[in-house]
């Protein structure tokens, strides 16, 4: 479970994010709000990349001022954009990036690649030079990366923005059947009506959470004030 | 070091490599083409600072040498690096360090004339000390001909200087990285 | 990201690429040693005969000379003046000999094994060297290259629009500004991904 105590975050004096009090427990959970509305700041929050000015941020009982590494191992995160995500120019040198991080033996990490590639339907794809990969199978590639490492939280940042229709839904088809937890910002608000909970930002406030209709419902007549 | 400096050093190893497959520009009086690639050595230094600049450099180098073609014309290879024009290339280093240098020391009064000077300095001066001499010795050709001969590249290189110090103190009022020394 | 690397099954090719680099290094040390022509010209026939045990096409050797060829005209022509015509034949030859057998290197040796012969050599002062922030570096320079060359052409296209695609500040400036931007993210996507540099991360220090 991830929970934030009275979390403040302010950058140069101006707030991001103000007393945020909540208790992430759900397998699937949305985040939407407006540009700016501090949603980034939010799941930045969850894996320690962003430490909050006043408050605390626990996942699993470790607190992200103490125990930053360790979360970050726990809480796995996919960025909006592939490209600035993979780091190497190959596809199976990139996923072994994670592991070697992790300090697995270097059979241990050929095997888990092997195995993750298959898995997520992507072997074809294990020599390609990364940069000459489609928008889709980057996102595919970088949202495996971090799959290997069986983080138990998944957080993902506007994962299918730069993506057309069909790469969106092959990506949340696999994000559906994921075991870990998902935490997912999104401004696909279709994206998110099977999931369990949704969270609405609103200039740095949390402004409401709940079952996705009616969050949704909510979030669209503020986007019309 | 942390992980930011670590991605900067490899952006701007990077950078200088996409600067070198921008197309010349030939200024007709002069007859001598103006790659822009030289001009990533003053920003390197001039953004970076002294020492993540120089390591970019070096990066930068050690790729070339390992083989990749990233030279301004797509040259690359160890054989650069015995060539008679290498003390230019070498010179690199040291004049992303110096320029690095220059600009951290003057941070907190950094202007067009000091940005200017610190790449004029590390950007042309230090790098025909170094290119000159050893271009002389390796070819055995006397130093003032040597010399003479590398000039005609000067005035490029002041087109180059121009547009470098815009770059820098734009990027210190809008992206700054460097933080003063005294 | 092309290579100069020239693909074919050899003696030359198979030799590891550290004892390449080695070998390289020794000649060129005692090349500079040598002051009789006829040494020379032996070492250049081998040179030249390696290139042919390695399968490498005539057209090929002759472009890693050619850059080369115009800076060797001008130092012929002035050693022709100061020191005659021998002298000036040996130190062309000399430079021709160092250029080619460096090319051959490079053009008989994959850069993937290049870049590990170079954290190989470097392990040996893993004491005082940061190997795998040195080896990071390597991969995520080859990496970004492509990104960046990308971003280049985006802002030339932008920049046309607007004609301005002669004005290196217009097309220097949003480059810069978007690389440093993408250094932000690509650094927190490193930590995120496990990396952690030594240092403790200061993570206030990194937000967007």
């Amino acid at each position: 479970m991830i929970r934030l105590e009275s979390v403040n975050v302010a950058f140069d004096g101006r707030v991001v994010l103000e007393n945020v009090t909540v208790q992430l427990q759900e397998q699937r959970i949305g985040i939407i709000g407006l540009n700016g509305s501090g949603k980034s700041t939010f799941v930045r929050l969850l894996n320690g990349l962003q430490l909050p000015d006043k408050g605390t941020v626990y996942v699993d009982d470790l607190d992200s001022q103490q125990e930053g590494r360790k979360i970050r191992r726990r809480v796995g995160f996919v960025f909006q954009n592939p490209d600035n995500q993979i780091v190497y120019p190959t596809v199976r040198e990139d996923m072994s990036f994670g592991l070697k991080n992790l300090r697995f033996p270097k059979e241990d990490i050929e095997q888990r690649i092997e195995k993750a590639l298959i898995a997520y339907g992507i072997e074809h794809l294990a020599d390609r030079l990364t940069h000459q990969l489609s928008g889709g199978e980057k996102q595919l590639v970088a949202l495996v990366g971090v799959l290997i490492m069986q983080p138990e939280y998944i957080v993902l940042d506007e994962p299918t923005t730069l993506l057309d229709l069909k790469n969106k839904r092959l990506l949340m088809s696999i994000i559906r059947d994921l075991g870990q937890r998902v935490i997912m910002v999104t401004h696909d608000l279709d994206l998110l009506v099977d999931f369990d909970r949704v969270l609405c930002f609103h200039d740095g406030k949390l402004a409401s959470d709940g079952q996705p209709a009616s969050v949704i419902n909510e979030y669209l007549q503020l986007c019309d004030q | 070091m942390n992980t930011k400096d670590i991605v900067y050093i490899a952006l701007f190893a990077a950078l200088m490599a996409v600067l070198g497959v921008f197309p010349p520009i030939t200024i007709p009086s002069l007859g001598v083409p103006i790659t822009a690639q030289s001009m990533g050595v003053m920003l390197a230094g001039g953004i970076l600072g002294a020492k993540r600049g120089a390591l970019s450099m070096i990066l930068f180098l050690v790729l070339v040498a390992a083989g990749l073609p990233l030279l301004a014309g797509g040259r690359g290879g160890m054989g650069v690096f015995s060539g008679a024009s290498a003390g230019f290339i070498y010179g690199w280093i040291v004049a992303a360090y110096v320029v690095g240098m220059i600009v951290e020391r003057s941070w907190g009064k950094l202007n067009m004339v000091t940005a200017a000077g610190a790449c004029i300095l590390g950007g042309i001066v230090v790098v025909y000390a170094m290119g000159v001499p050893w271009l002389s010795v390796t070819a055995s050709i006397p130093f003032m001909k040597a010399f003479m001969g590398s000039m005609a590249y000067v005035p490029g290189d002041l087109v180059k200087v121009v547009v470098a110090t815009g770059v820098i103190l734009t990027v210190k009022r809008s992206y700054p990285l460097i933080s003063a020394k005294a | 990201m092309i290579s100069l690397y020239h693909p074919a099954q050899s003696l030359i090719h198979s030799i590891a690429a550290g004892h390449k680099v080695l070998m390289l290094l020794i000649l060129g040390t005692v090349l500079f040693q040598v002051d009789r022509l006829e040494i020379l010209v032996v070492v250049a026939v081998v040179v030249v005969a390696c290139y042919g045990v390695a399968k490498i096409p005539f057209r090929l050797a002759f472009k890693q000379l050619k850059p080369a060829l115009f800076l060797l005209a001008i130092i012929f022509l002035a050693q022709i003046f100061i020191l005659g015509l021998e002298a000036a034949i040996f130190v062309v030859l000399r430079f021709a000999v160092l250029i080619l057998a460096a090319s051959l290197v490079t053009l008989t040796t994959m850069m993937s094994h290049m870049i590990e012969a170079i954290e190989k050599g470097l392990s040996i002062f893993g004491h005082w060297l940061p190997v795998a922030k040195i080896s990071l570096a390597l991969s995520l320079t080859v990496r970004f290259i492509p990104v960046i060359g990308v971003m280049a052409e985006e802002v030339r296209e932008a920049q046309r629009v607007r004609g301005m695609e002669r004005n290196v500040f217009a097309l220097a400036m949003p480059l810069i500004i978007r690389t440093l931007k993408m250094g932000t993210e690509v650094a927190e996507a490193l930590d995120a991904r496990g990396f952690d540099s030594d240092d403790e991360t200061d993570a206030k220090s990194r937000t967007s």
